[in-house]
């Protein structure tokens, strides 16, 4: 028989694990703050908010490409496309008018920039999840992602190694919309991308769901936030890569090979802190702030882990290295790319969206192919 | 086994990155820049995803 007692006991429980979450989430932020420095505290906060909105109100990249492919349902592209759309109206002004305290994700248009994008798309329906994704799947529990992020951060560090050499294959200079007149051709182009996906949805999922227009406002603003707080845009794959650089170079080894690794900026971040790397930080703090989400959930954990194949376990560790390695080849990722290179101009991330949405229909073919779905 | 072991690896992990770069590059808060780069005067110099090795601010 359960007495008042018992109830009483069952039903503090989650209000105690919840407190008990809040209370490391903010003593993990005063740490650094102390320990490293007010703005590090800051953007870890920014992180544990971006894994906090990403996995509590289920915003991403992979899924709603694939829904859209699949299904030809657009309200998580529309939700993207709207938090961009947020991000540019604020972002672009604001680093046209902040002599040089602020900058945006710049990058050219290349060969390998544009291969780099294919296979990203690919390799991220493989896996189902995206730079932020897959931060976020591994945070949560995600077995496979988990297996993904080590060989995602080898990846970002081999890549970045080659980096010189695959851009010598050719590449456009930097082009930037920038100021008002880059707001206009930013905001037109994604009405443009709207409207497109508008036409070729099903009438049945012709509209956005109140949760995916919340979660994009959040991480709009989160986005912004970061910009302010760092001088740049969200990024994700540089830290992983800057992660194995310092394992490296701890180790002993010797990265006077790469352009990249000695150049003296590089060479001044892998001897510094990690926690003053501000793509580390916003990673740290996505992963964490996931996995404080997980577990605020009840039974949020208790979800039995996958029984794939060895050769899907094969397929989650090649593809996690093709996202490191294309992901820096193509100047970024769905964050660094994607949204933070429209969002503050760069036409490299309106041809990285184009390339890594064709590799995502490449992608979804490879997944059934690997054995990552799970049988009906 | 269920989610409960893997979220705990992965931050576990986080955990672990932490403290062994702690040990190798310990932090130094005297160093620290201003709170916000916007208005503190001087260019952002952090990493990211489309820097060249030839471009220090990072973008």
């Amino acid at each position: 028989m359960t007495t008042l007692s018992d109830t009483s006991e069952i039903a503090a429980a989650p209000i105690l694990r919840r407190g008990t979450l809040v209370l490391a989430a903010l003593a993990l932020v005063a740490a650094v703050a102390l320990l490293v420095g007010g703005r590090y505290g800051l953007l870890l906060a920014v992180g544990l908010g971006f894994g906090i909105v990403l996995e509590g109100l289920r915003f991403g990249f992979a899924g709603p490409w694939r829904a859209m492919i699949l299904r030809r349902d657009p309200a998580g592209m529309w939700a993207q496309l709207l938090a961009i759309a947020l991000v540019t109206l604020v972002a672009l002004p604001l680093i046209s008018a902040s002599s040089g305290e602020l900058t945006g994700a710049q990058a050219p248009v290349g060969f390998a920039m544009i291969l780099g994008a294919f296979v990203f798309g690919a390799a991220m329906q493989v896996v189902l999840g995206c730079g932020s994704g897959t931060l976020v799947n591994a945070g949560s529990g995600n077995a496979v992602s988990l297996v993904a992020l080590p060989f995602f951060a080898i990846g970002s560090f081999a890549g970045a190694y080659h980096l010189i050499w695959w851009t010598d294959l050719g590449a456009l200079p930097v082009i930037i919309f920038s100021g008002w007149q880059g707001v206009a051709i930013t905001l037109a182009g994604l009405a443009l991308v709207a409207f497109i996906l508008w036409k070729l949805a099903s009438p049945e999922n012709r509209r956005l769901p109140r949760r995916l227009t919340v979660a994009a406002v959040l991480i709009a603003g989160l986005a912004l936030l970061n910009l302010i707080v760092a001088g740049q845009p969200w990024g994700v794959v540089y830290g992983l890569g800057l992660w194995v650089a310092k394992a490296a170079t701890a180790a002993g080894a010797d990265l006077s090979g790469s352009a990249f690794w000695s150049a003296p900026a590089s060479a001044d971040r892998i001897g510094q802190s990690v926690l003053t790397d501000y793509t580390s930080l916003t990673n740290i703090g996505i992963i964490v702030g996931a996995w404080f989400v997980a577990n605020w959930r009840n039974g949020g954990l208790s979800q039995s882990l996958p029984k794939l194949p060895a050769v899907a376990w094969l397929a989650a560790i090649g593809a996690g290295f093709l996202l490191g390695y294309s992901s820096r080849l193509a100047f970024g990722c769905n964050v660094g790319a994607f949204f933070s290179g429209i969002s503050t101009g760069s036409l490299h991330g309106w041809v990285w969206f184009a390339a890594a949405f064709v590799g995502s229909i490449y992608g979804i073919r490879l997944r059934t192919l690997f054995q990552l779905e799970p049988k009906p | 086994m269920t989610r409960h072991l893997t979220a705990a690896i992965a931050v576990l992990g986080v955990a672990t990155l932490i403290g062994l770069d702690s040990l190798e590059t310990p932090p130094n808060p005297y160093k620290a820049p201003k709170l916000l780069a916007l208005g503190s005067g001087t260019a952002p110099a952090g990493g990211f995803c489309g820097a060249l090795p030839d471009r220090p601010q990072g973008n």
